[in-house]
């Protein structure tokens, strides 16, 4: 055992790193699993189709309210509840307008746009009571609501992503504190905290945006933490620390390019999460104020009628159907590719 | 285990504690008042707000709130039924929306097990599809458009279950609230089932069980099942979350007279104090459910138990 020379360690061995060294760090390992990673996507056939499910419906949010030649909030009160009318299929009898009404003597088929004498008017989706196109409308709908969930996600990240990576990196007792309130914080009900929330304040955009947050930004920055508890142990955080990398460095250089895969699925799946928040609230009445238009309201307006005017309740079900589909999808194959 | 359990439980006291304060500073906050009255001159307002003690400083107002809401009794109710204590709307109410957040979660359980396993197990190609749209379906179409869906063709196209809950025939006019809120669980449950026996059928020990000559029936019981159902403890509590928010659509669908119903109704009519009680019970509920799913884990996973910590 004498015999074995046992190295001292001199200070020399611990001088950081020239500043040149520090840039060797952002190799091309970063970009290539990133480029691994569009590959394994693209590779999986639901995951492209929730892609472009998706693509079509911000697409559709965008230039949908302008197409159908009828605005989404003018009010044309003679040409109301009008059953959906398609052209072409209007004529050979599919969708053409005339609705099967229940009556206490019977049923009775009727079609308002020839008792209004505009047969050659289409509304594709129908008007609702106050006469206003459903295709317009639906498609407004969608742009808030999609409006609403991209702030609120876009918040959630921005606090719960810093939240989760700076509980994470430093550990210690900064982890254990943070956590505890993590802990109680979230252990309180999504439900009451935004039920009472909606109280205080106004109904509205920014309020509806606000709860979202308050509920949302938890899960994300419990993913975050996470993850940087896995790859702050790995061998290149290590060795940028040995070559004296600051901690903002190792953060943002080192440990942000391999945690975005599990955060932009955790944003996938938050998007559709607020979206249904943001109807659950217009249901239950403390959502978007009556008269504005999102999903929510479309939903809401469409199920009081559900019974006589089915029609005014699908566009908005089949969009948002659509939209949770997309996004579950192209989440799901994000989480295989990034694994 | 026991000093797990009792730091579990100390924690839970906390939550409960600061969810007391931030109602009770919410309740400060909110804007109107239940005597909104214009016919209440400013002294009748005054003994009005004398006999519910909301003269009181903020702080006595405070401990007594705690005190009163740990007895049980959430203080009476302003405006959906003046006068009348909260305790008496809960205790006709709590029950049917316990039963049906109950049953929801057992069965929806109970099927998606049944369907993940049975997707495991079989190796046919009908199957998962299948099955695979079934769960796409479940996670992507909320229980509300589950709801009307259900109630159009079921109750109301072909009759089979009457579209409002009727208080004579409970169990049967539950059936279709249960279905709607169980088939998100269902989807959930049943993805989390299969993946995870899947990943126990690939498994070493399971292999070697085989090889040893074990009957697979045995197996199957012994360690597919017990393995694959213990992750999924673990879900059930985010699927409370999603429950509890659900009731309270569903329960305005179908008319049920329970407490998210009453939460809604109390919600239009600025009645606080019913509010604040009912989000206390959905804390102190969820709370509760919590800490009694962690100590189910805590005795189906041995793991816990001796290493003291969850993760």
């Amino acid at each position: 055992m004498t015999d074995t020379a046992i190295y001292t360690p001199q200070d020399t061995d611990f001088v950081p790193a020239p500043a040149e060294f520090k840039n060797t760090a952002d190799s091309e390992a970063v970009t290539g699993s990133r480029n691994d990673m569009r590959k394994r996507f693209f590779a999986q056939k639901s995951a492209v189709a929730g892609l472009v499910i998706l693509v079509i419906l911000v697409l559709l949010a965008i230039i949908g309210p302008y197409i159908s030649g009828h605005s989404y909030d003018d009010q044309v009160l003679e040409r109301s509840n009008l059953a959906p009318r398609v052209p072409g299929l209007a004529s050979i009898g599919i969708l053409d307008g005339s609705e099967t009404l229940y009556k206490t003597d019977g049923e009775i088929k009727v079609n308002r746009y020839e008792e209004l004498g505009i047969t050659d008017e289409y509304y594709i989706f129908g008007t609702d009571s106050l006469g206003r196109d459903m295709f317009a409308r639906a498609f407004m709908g969608l742009r808030i609501s999609l409006l609403i969930a991209f702030a609120a996600t876009a918040i959630n990240l921005i606090i719960g992503m810093n939240y989760g990576i700076i509980s994470g990196y430093f550990g210690g007792m900064t982890d254990i504190i943070m956590q505890r309130v993590i802990d109680v914080i979230g252990s309180i009900p999504t439900l009451v905290v935004v039920t009472l929330l909606m109280l205080v304040l106004q109904p509205g955009m920014g309020s509806i945006i606000l709860a979202l947050m308050l509920s949302g930004w938890i899960e994300m920055s419990r993913i975050a933490r996470a993850e940087v508890m896995k790859v702050k142990e790995l061998e290149y955080v290590q060795a940028a620390r040995t070559l004296g990398a600051a901690h903002r460095h190792i953060i943002f250089r080192e440990i942000m390019p391999n945690i975005t895969g599990k955060l932009v699925t955790q944003i996938m799946l938050s998007i559709p999460a607020a979206v249904f928040l943001e109807a659950f609230l217009s249901f239950v009445g403390i959502g978007m104020p009556a008269g504005s238009c999102s999903l929510g309201t479309m939903l809401t307006d469409g199920f009081s009628n559900v019974l006589l005017h089915l029609y005014k309740l699908l566009p908005a079900a089949f969009i948002m159907i659509l939209l949770m589909i997309g996004c579950h999808l192209a989440a799901q194959g994000l989480k295989k590719a990034a694994e | 285990m026991g000093r797990y359990l009792r730091r579990r439980i100390l924690i839970s006291v906390a939550i409960l504690f600061v969810i007391l304060l931030v109602l009770f500073l919410l309740m400060q906050l909110m804007p109107g008042s239940p005597f909104n009255d214009a016919k209440l001159t400013a002294e009748q307002v005054a003994s009005l707000k004398e006999s519910y003690g909301l003269d009181q400083p903020v702080i006595v107002q405070f401990f007594r709130y705690i005190g009163n809401m740990l007895r049980g009794d959430f203080g009476v109710s302003y405006s959906i039924a003046p006068n009348t204590p909260i305790t008496t709307l809960l205790v006709t109410r709590f029950p049917v929306t316990l039963r049906i957040g109950f049953m929801s979660l057992v069965f929806g359980t109970l099927a998606g097990v049944v369907l993940g396993l049975v997707t495991a197990f079989f190796r046919s190609k009908v199957v998962k599809v299948i099955f695979n749209f079934m769960v796409l379906l479940g996670i992507a179409v909320p229980s509300y458009l589950f709801a009307i869906f259900l109630s159009w063709t079921l109750g109301y196209k072909w009759n089979l279950f009457p579209l409002l809950y009727d208080f004579r025939s409970p169990t049967y006019s539950s059936i279709m609230p249960v279905m709607a809120m169980s088939f998100s669980v269902m989807a959930v449950i049943g993805q989390f089932t299969r993946s995870e026996a899947e990943d126990v059928m690939k498994s070493d020990y399971v292999l070697l069980a085989r090889c040893a000559g074990m009957k697979s029936s045995t197996i199957m019981v012994k360690y597919i099942l017990r393995n694959s159902l213990i992750p999924v403890v673990t879900v059930m509590a985010g699927l409370l979350v999603s429950l509890l928010t659900g009731s309270l659509v569903i329960e305005k669908m179908f008319a049920v007279p329970g407490i998210g119903g009453l939460l809604t109704t109390a919600i239009s009519s600025n009645d606080y104090s019913v509010v604040i009680a009912l989000s206390f019970v959905y804390s102190a509920l969820y709370i509760i459910v919590m800490l009694l799913l962690d100590i189910v884990y805590c005795i189906v996973d041995p793991r816990i138990r001796l290493g003291g910590k969850p993760e």
